[in-house]
């Protein structure tokens, strides 16, 4: 059955960003970067199991300092998804949905998403060259 | 009419399933907050223990990862986990990919992806407590 092109419904694009959309579309891109996280936990744990040897190799690859960046990375996408998750079960038992409590909940996220952050990288380089 | 359906348009048989359009009812929303709820003890424990520890050596994480207790956590936030993340991902490819066919190909591959990287994951956290390997 041949398709005529369908009109579409408008995308992101075309509105101006607000800070609504903007924490929503973190929330789910955060979502994509851990997913791909999940990867690197089970990469991290098969390398435990194999052994001092290959457990060294892969701390190798992770301490380097494009690996700490990585790492940091997906620190700040942890803590996100994690705060942002927990003002969602908010929403979800039905309150905060009023504009200056919806305000005020996405400026806690990102404040307590970032010092998160600070805390467990310092915390990272804390270890030193241990890893 | 009765409660919840205002308009009154649809069936009394649909009404008494409440499986909606999806017909899957409320189980895929409901699955991902009973994974979120369960997330925020298990990954925030994850990230403290292990950021606790003196150092990532393999001796250190090793004998951290094999005690029972934390070996039961990991598995859990394996498992739970990777639940999440599959329904999450799957929002994301049913609202960016229309055609049929290649939908249906991502969410299969996707799905077994997340099975093979969960098990292989609860594999080596196995082994580690069990005190197998070299």
């Amino acid at each position: 059955m041949a398709m005529r092109p369908r009109p579409l419904s408008p995308h992101l694009q075309v509105y101006r960003p607000q800070y609504t959309m903007v924490l929503s579309i973190l929330h789910r891109a955060t979502g994509a970067v851990l997913s791909v996280g999940l990867l690197l936990l089970a990469y991290w744990l098969l390398a435990l199991a194999s052994g001092p040897l290959e457990y060294a190799r892969a701390t190798r690859l992770v301490s380097s300092p494009l690996g700490l960046l990585v790492l940091a990375g997906f620190t700040l996408a942890f803590w996100y998804h994690f705060c942002a998750g927990i003002r969602h079960l908010v929403w979800d038992s039905g309150r905060g949905f009023e504009k200056a409590a919806a305000r005020r909940s996405a400026l806690i996220v990102v404040v307590a998403a970032l010092a998160l952050t600070a805390a467990s990288v310092a915390a990272m380089l804390g270890f030193g060259g241990a890893a | 009419m009765s409660e919840g359906d205002p308009t009154g348009m649809r069936s009394p048989l649909g009404r008494a399933l409440g499986l909606g359009s999806a017909g899957g009812g409320a189980s895929h929303w409901w699955g991902q907050r009973l994974s979120s709820i369960a997330l925020v003890p298990l990954g925030a424990w994850f990230v403290v223990a292990l950021l606790s520890l003196p150092n990532l050596r393999y001796e250190v994480v090793h004998a951290w990862a094999g005690r029972p207790v934390n070996a039961v956590l990991l598995l859990l936030l394996i498992a739970v986990g990777s639940q999440h993340s599959y329904t999450g991902v799957e929002v994301i490819v049913e609202d960016y990919v229309p055609h049929k066919g290649r939908k249906l190909t991502a969410l299969l591959l996707l799905r077994f992806a997340h099975v093979l990287v969960a098990a292989a994951a609860m594999l080596a956290v196995v082994r580690v407590a069990l005190g197998g390997g070299p």
